[in-house]
């Protein structure tokens, strides 16, 4: 058995939130082990690494993607937005008004991935109906709300946007 | 129960945790890292049921990088004999579970543990130890459990309560009766009795934080644990049980927790991380992969149930009988006695009996999972009071009015019932609109009961008043629903100050008194009395320090809207004082100012509810879609509304889950074929219709604010609920769950 089990490093360059960020990582590193380990960025959360809780969800270059099936080094030089992002100059994004106002969060473990999936939602879709809301949040498994608060929410954001 | 108006109680401002969680900012069980931090990982058996012949670490330990291996041998002999057990908990099984030590009792068992530097070199590692195992016919199922010639988890396992006590080993754990009454003689007056047979399958909990910890072991013996539990001073106490030290010796601080439902009131990882560390010398961290939350932790009970009821032609009950098996994994505990206990609960009947089995299998040690046990229990019941009903030509909405429970009557586990609102959920059910909503081809309506007691047990408040008249709310329960803001609404209310001006914090195990764990939906009861009788007695010392102000007696001074007014004949001479003002002065008048209060919460009240459901099955798919759902619940009274309708829909959610799809399935060898979210699927938001709720408020009047518990109750009535819609729409009686389309589908086949 090999006593150096670690692969090479390689210096990966990404801008989060607006932020460069460099660090080593090792090719397989996953984004989201990347944001959080290297960025220090705990707001996105790991609930499966299987890609289907959607609690990992980040924006790469504006595209929603999970970030526990993207490997770190596939998005080098790219744009990616997280959760502590949203919020500006410490006034909270719509979507995370909405979600606090409308108790659209039980744990809030789910609540990031949420966040950026219906941040993504009413950029393509500014007033979607309850079923467009339901199709497009099918990525994102909530075990606490039973999604009413987070229908609600989604509402109540749209409606804060428009105005 | 006070009659005047409340000002905070019953409101529903935004949780003050609220801002960090939707920042991204609140610190989950896997967010903190420590200076010097190793990354802890847990080999697992492949087998589900093996004797450990030999263990050999020395390559894995030889590897650069890795500096803790432990196996079963690192830790002190597994608890025995006096102290060892405690109410369901089994000390020595939990050591056990918690690292494997002569056997492997199910696929994903820990054998052995590493820390290393990095988590790739702890994964290098774990494959570089070397296990030999004598593999053993696993025990997958009740069936193959029960059989004469069954294997044996436990050689030493007799089945208590059995007469006689069979001579040799066998699965079962535990065999209970209970009852009154003669149900030959009931049966015997019956005019109609149904008696059917029901099976659940495994289900986990499903939150979605995957069970993360952080130990520290610091020189002089003591350790430092940070992780997400539903309670720090569970952890601290059955670490210190499982690794034979003082509890004092043990931190437990709770992180924000990502759901558990029951499924994190035990411990797994944090007593291996304790021991990593302490044999590294370095900090531990251990992360679970959801392979692992599926494979090693959780889930409840699969269980097979027989209920037999006699009703008059008028609808009343004559006579009950079940006999109830639930699988309790690997070790003895399944929540059959909470299943035996709840299962004819919502009925008034003269005679029954019940009898139940706890059976082991090779299957993960269950774990509590909200209202355990009590959901598979009404299934059976509910199934079988719907066929009566249908039997009956009755509606069943008044096949239950003839017979609920009221105040007085005796439930069929013992005790009387105090004050409830169970007739008030069915009125409120017969009145609603859904009740009477037309119905489509291929759709179907159903209702069904549920009955959990709820529980009180010991918590700790503290109530500190901060020189600038805000206070601060200490609890020891880790809050999962968003009990800090209830207790702060009740804390609001006692003092008179705005919600915003309290800041309800959950506490580590050293910094307030011994609470009991956040379960059995005990915490805005039991822990809200303590902060209730804490902001009592602040309220009792900001009244003496007006006197002292005023120089009059403590009995002309009373307590009104956050003032202290002078009273009998003072009122002219003194304005009143606010919380801020006395709190301004308090240096001058005797110094800081704080309550604490400690108690065991007695009379929790029970929790009853009525559920609605229309479906519709899709004959060329057997899909069943969930088209309205209405759940009705006595909650006794709302302290944040929002979170108790949150509490009733997610619970709802969750029965629906476990009604229509999700379940544990095994191959011939014991090994889970589903442990992830893909395979094991949980409902999504375009799975679920809207969620109504109603809310009934029959306060308890054991609690100031006639407060009852309200998260586990609407996880019962959904699992009969949608059978029995899926009977409306299809003629198909479902009695095995889940209600899956392959299983619609055979079923409309034949
Ligand atoms: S953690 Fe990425 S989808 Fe669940
Ligand atoms: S709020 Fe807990 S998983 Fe969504």
């Amino acid at each position: 058995m090999s006593t150096k089990p670690v692969e090479g490093l390689q210096a990966i360059s990404v801008t989060v939130n607006g932020e460069d960020y460099t660090a080593l990582a090792e090719p397989r590193m996953l984004l989201s082990d990347f944001l959080r380990h290297e960025c220090g960025l705990t707001g996105t959360h790991v609930g499966c690494e299987q890609g289907v809780c959607g609690a990992c969800t980040v924006r790469v270059d504006g595209a929603i993607v999970r970030s526990c099936l993207t490997f770190a080094i596939s998005v080098a030089g790219s744009k990616i937005d997280t959760v502590e992002g949203m919020a500006k100059a410490n006034e909270l994004h719509p979507v995370q008004a909405a979600f606090q106002e409308e108790h659209g969060l039980q744990c809030g473990f789910c609540t990031p991935g949420f966040l950026l999936t219906v941040q993504d939602l009413l950029e393509k879709i500014p007033s979607p109906t309850d079923q467009e809301i339901r199709e497009h949040l099918s990525g994102n498994v909530c075990r606490c709300t039973g999604y009413q608060g987070i229908m609600a929410a989604v509402r109540s954001a749209a409606q804060k946007m428009q105005t | 129960m006070s009659e005047k108006k409340l000002k905070y109680v019953g409101t529903r401002p935004i949780r003050h945790d609220g801002v960090d969680k939707v920042l991204g900012k609140a610190n989950f069980g896997a967010d903190l890292n420590l200076p010097g931090m190793l990354h802890g990982k847990i080999l697992r058996s492949p087998h589900a049921h093996a004797k450990i012949i030999s263990i050999n670490t020395a390559k894995a330990e030889a590897l650069d990088g890795v500096l803790a291996v432990i196996t079963g041998d690192d830790f002190p002999p597994p608890p025995s004999g006096k102290g060892s057990v405690e109410g369901p908990q089994d000390f020595g099984d939990m050591a056990r579970n918690v690292m494997a030590r002569e056997k492997a009792l199910y696929t994903g068992h820990a054998i052995a543990a590493v820390a290393a530097t990095t988590t790739r070199i702890a994964e290098i590692a774990l494959k570089a130890i070397e296990v030999e195992y004598e593999v053993l016919e696993p025990v997958m199922t009740l069936e193959r459990a029960l059989a004469p010639d069954a294997p044996i988890l436990h050689e030493e396992m007799r089945a208590k309560g059995e007469e006689p006590l069979p001579e040799g080993p066998t699965n079962v754990a535990t065999r209970t009766v209970m009852g009154f009454g003669d149900v030959d003689e009931g049966f015997s007056s019956a005019d109609v009795v149904v008696e059917r047979e029901f099976t659940t399958e495994t289900v986990h909990q499903g939150y979605i934080e995957p069970h993360a910890v952080v130990a520290r072991s610091i020189s002089d013996g003591r350790a430092e644990v940070y992780c997400c539990t539903q309670g720090q001073f569970m952890v601290r106490k059955y670490c210190s049980k499982v690794l034979d030290m003082d509890p004092t010796q043990i931190k437990v601080t709770a992180s924000e927790i990502g759901g558990g439902f029951g499924g994190k009131t035990v411990v797994y990882a944090e007593p291996v991380s304790i021991v990593l560390a302490r044999k590294s010398g370095r900090p531990v961290k251990i992360v679970m992969s959801r392979e692992e939350v599926f494979i090693a932790t959780g889930p409840t009970s699969g269980s097979h149930i027989r209920v037999k009821i006699g009703v008059k032609n008028d609808g009343t009950i004559t006579a009950a009988d079940a006999t109830l098996n639930y699988e309790a994994g690997a070790f003895k505990g399944s929540p059959v006695m909470a299943g035996m206990m709840t299962i004819f609960s919502p009925y008034r009947m003269d005679h029954v009996r019940i009898e139940g089995f706890d059976v082991v299998v090779n299957k993960p040690k269950v774990a509590a999972y909200r209202a355990p046990g009590a959901p598979m229990a009404a299934f059976a019941t509910e199934g079988v009071m719907d066929e009566l009903a249908s039997q009956l030509g009755m509606d069943p909405v008044d096949l239950r009015l003839v017979n609920a429970v009221k105040e007085g009557d005796t439930a069929a586990y013992g005790p009387k019932f105090k004050v409830h609102g169970f007739i008030d959920t069915l009125q409120a059910v017969k009145n609603h609109p859904h009740y009477k909503a037309p119905l489509g081809p291929n759709q179907g309506r159903g209702i069904a009961c549920g009955f959990w007691f709820n529980a009180g047990m010991q918590s700790s408040a503290n109530v500190i008043l901060n020189e600038d008249g805000n206070a601060t709310v200490v609890t020891g329960n880790p809050d999962i629903g968003g009990s800090r803001t209830s207790m702060a609404l009740m804390a609001a209310e006692e003092l008179g100050i705005p919600v915003d001006k309290i800041r309800p914090v959950v506490a580590d195990t050293e910094s307030v008194g011994y609470s009991d764990l956040t379960g059995g939906s005990r915490v805005t009861f039991a822990t809200g009395m303590a902060v209730v009788e804490a902001a009592k007695d602040v309220v009792r010392q900001l009244r003496e320090r007006a006197a002292q102000t005023w120089d009059v007696s403590v009995d002309d001074v009373e307590w009104r809207d956050g003032h202290a007014v002078a009273m009998n004949g003072h009122a002219d001479d003194h304005e009143p004082l606010s919380v801020a003002a006395l709190a301004g002065s308090a240096a001058k008048t005797g110094g800081p100012i704080s309550g604490r209060a400690s108690l065991n919460a007695r009379g929790p009240g029970p929790g009853f509810a009525t559920h609605i459901c229309d479906v519709e099955v899709d004959k060329e798919t057997g899909r069943v879609s969930v088209l309205r759902y209405t759940a009705v619940q006595d909650v006794g009274r709302a302290i944040h509304p929002s979170y108790v309708e949150g509490q009733m829909q997610g619970g709802a959610v969750q029965g629906i889950g476990w009604a229509l799809n999700e379940a544990y399935m095994y191959d011939e060898k014991g090994k889970l074929q589903n442990p992830s979210f893909l395979d094991y699927r949980m409902p999504v938001a375009s799975d679920m219709p809207m969620i109504d709720t109603v809310i009934v408020e029959v306060p308890n009047p054991t609690h100031p604010y006639g407060v009852r518990g309200v998260g586990e109750t609407p996880i019962v009535p959904p699992l009969p609920a949608v059978a029995h819609a899926v009977n409306q729409a299809t003629g198909v009686r479902f009695r095995s769950l889940p209600i899956s389309p392959p299983r619609v589908l055979a079923a409309l086949d034949d």
